[in-house]
């Protein structure tokens, strides 16, 4: 099968969803001609022109603003928000307009946006551009939120994104898009809401999604060197969550890491902890543990980033720990 | 632009409508029929109703916390308003959005809005879709002094002007953000003038005179139908009402000024209007106001008989 990276992998699925049906079109900064900060949009406007590609002005609140005005009334835009570290400004849009506008009319709109973002770490852009920031959408009713961890999956589930009724989430990780997987020529969709079994293993569950994701299957091969093994489950939608996949993988393995690039507090891998608590409790034969950022804004030197983001060692020591 | 004898006499009767409404939302709010909260339109109806004649069903219009004169104006039907109010299954939001949420999305209202300045950019979404799908619809967005001064404000008009958008966007002054008094809010005497900066037309119109409301929003909804892009129009008004119902606004307002404006209620002035200078029959202005007073009454009754929501209801219609 051909391997195509992950930024080529989203391109696709817009230029296939943009073909598909005239209504998709793009807005965000910098999307036009340049092709967006990390290049994924480059293309798009020569084949589908500025009325379907749209620069916008540096403007979150009317960028999401007007993606749910034009959503309301028939279209359904892809928004792109170049950072998520961007989306504070955009927050009533999303939270108090986009999410809640079907409930509070009492069913008759719908809202199919697509919010594109990228977040996470790895080039000491420091604080201000390198957040992790999904607990944030997760906590809101009414939004969906997918992060994928490779270019196959990137693919089918912006497709299905984009075909999805509903406010879609989308956040990327700046340091995949460059990364390659396998890619098939026909096209296909990912549902939103089903997690995937990345690496199956017998000892120990670790829940990862986006880049580490990665980082997980990387550990889990020198752990098996010491005959530790790690089934490896990527939600890759964080909401709707497929619990009952890593219900299952518990139920398998009797214990629980959750790795993330977020930091810990009222984060994704505590939902995860707290539904494991408090559904399958009679399963664990250890604590859960959380592998997390530290409690900090995100450091510029690349030292200080590395130490406050988790590495593959600091995951290795949480599953020889609860394997103890 | 005036209007034709048939659009003064929709306008009376809507005003009417909108003021009656509100009227019997606030008696029933008082006595303690009605949860949340109400924000009352009374003394601003001029400025809805001299906008909303122009639209037909598929323009569009976003609101405020203060929206019930947008949605009588545009064509919302008072039962169902009324039962949303009285939190009834049978209301325009099934009893979950209330008084700042109404919404009916075939005629175009894209809702109240709880949160001020967050319609702006909306409505500029909705003037996109009709810009790219070549109808010569309009979006409205309404909102007030207060609502000026939000991001969403500035970022909302400077998108619809520099994309040319097909929108109207009504500041209906009325002089306060809540308790707050305009010289206090912002430094500016005419937000109009803030149409400068984004290089569209700014028009300031007395909000208090329907047909002056009407000639203005009349010629900005025709330039924006033609494709000749977004207007700011300040309609200078006055609610006559605290900024919701239990506020009487004697903390911050002075009576004197709120009596000065009650001298310039547009029902009355219009009334006279039709009388004087359309030579409309004081009978036929008696049928209309009798036909209000029954369309009231009625729409209070189907709120009463109506069921409330189910428990379940409350899990339903997050998702499409």
């Amino acid at each position: 099968m051909r391997k195509i990276t992950y930024r080529e992998a989203l391109k696709e699925a817009l230029r296939e969803e943009m073909r598909r049906d005239p209504r998709v079109f793009l807005l965000g900064e910098d999307i036009a001609q340049f092709g967006g900060s990390y290049k994924v949009t480059q293309g798009l406007l020569d084949e589908f022109g500025p009325e379907r590609v749209r620069n916008t002005p540096i403007s979150e609140a009317a960028i999401v603003g007007a993606a749910v005005g034009a959503a309301l009334t028939g279209m359904r835009p892809v928004a792109e928000l170049m950072y998520v570290d961007f989306s504070g400004i955009a927050m009533d849009q999303i939270a108090n307009q986009a999410a809640k506008s079907r409930y509070m009319f009492g069913g008759k709109a719908k809202v199919p946006i697509v919010l594109r973002t990228q977040g996470g770490t790895g080039r000491s852009s420091a604080a201000q551009h390198a957040q992790s920031l999904e607990a944030w959408f997760i906590h809101i009713p009414g939004l969906k939120v997918v992060m994928p961890a490779t270019p196959y999956d990137a693919k089918g589930l912006l497709k299905t994104a984009i075909r999805d009724d509903n406010p879609v989430i989308f956040i990327e990780h700046k340091l995949l898009y460059p990364e390659t997987g396998e890619v098939p020529e026909e096209e296909y969709l990912v549902p939103l809401g089903v997690a995937e079994v990345k690496r199956a293993g017998e000892d120990v569950t670790v829940v990862a999604h986006s880049r580490m994701v990665h980082l997980a299957l990387r550990a889990a091969d020198r752990l098996a060197a010491e005959g530790i093994s790690c089934e490896v489950v990527d939600p890759r939608t964080l909401d709707p969550l497929d619990t009952p996949a890593i219900l299952r993988s518990v139920e398998k393995t009797g214990r629980l890491v959750i790795l993330q690039e977020a930091v810990a507090q009222c984060s994704f891998a505590s939902e995860v902890a707290a539904l494991v608590a408090e559904e399958a409790l009679d399963c664990l034969d250890a604590p859960i543990r959380r592998v997390t950022a530290l409690d900090t804004p995100m450091p510029f030197s690349p030292k200080l980033e590395r130490f406050v983001v988790p590495s593959e060692e600091r995951l290795i020591a949480a599953v020889r720990e609860v394997c103890a | 632009m005036t209007p034709t004898l048939e659009q003064a006499l929709q306008i009376y009767r809507t005003m009417l409508r909108i003021r009656a409404f509100e009227e019997k939302a606030s008696e029933l709010f008082l006595a303690g029929r009605l949860p949340g909260f109400l924000h009352t339109y009374i003394g601003q109806e001029a400025v809805a109703t001299g906008v909303c004649v122009h639209l037909t069903r598929e323009d569009t219009i976003t609101s405020t916390h203060r929206g019930h004169g947008h949605a009588v104006a545009k064509g919302a039907r008072l039962d169902l308003m009324m039962a949303e109010l009285f939190a009834k299954k049978t209301g325009y939001c099934k009893g979950k959005g209330g008084s700042m949420h109404i919404a009916d999305l075939d005629l175009g209202i894209l809702g109240a809005n709880g949160i001020v300045g967050a319609g702006i950019p909306i409505a500029a979404g909705a003037g996109l879709t009709a810009k790219m799908e070549g109808r010569s619809a309009v979006a409205v967005a309404f909102f007030g002094d207060g609502g000026s001064n939000t991001g969403a404000f500035h970022e909302g008009l400077n998108l619809a002007a520099v994309w040319n958008l097909p929108v109207l966007f009504v500041c209906e002054n009325n002089q306060y953000a809540e308790s707050t008094p305009r010289e206090v809010h912002q430094k500016v005497k005419d937000i109009a003038t803030r149409a400068m900066a984004y290089d569209i037309p700014g028009v300031v119109v007395d909000g208090m005179d329907a047909t002056a409301v009407f000639a203005a929003a009349g010629e900005a909804i025709r330039r924006a139908r033609e494709g000749g892009g977004p207007t700011l129009i300040e309609a200078k008004t006055y609610r006559f009402m605290g900024h919701y119902v239990g506020d009487t606004g004697a903390a911050y307002r002075d009576q004197a000024e709120v009596e000065r404006w009650k001298q310039r209620d547009p029902i009355p002035l219009f009334r006279r209007v039709l009388l004087e200078e359309r030579q409309v029959p004081a009978d036929d202005l008696a049928t209309i106001e009798a036909e209000v007073q029954r369309e009231i009454a009625e729409a209070v009754t189907f709120a009463e008989q109506s069921p409330e929501p189910d428990l379940e209801d409350a899990l339903r219609d997050i998702f499409a």
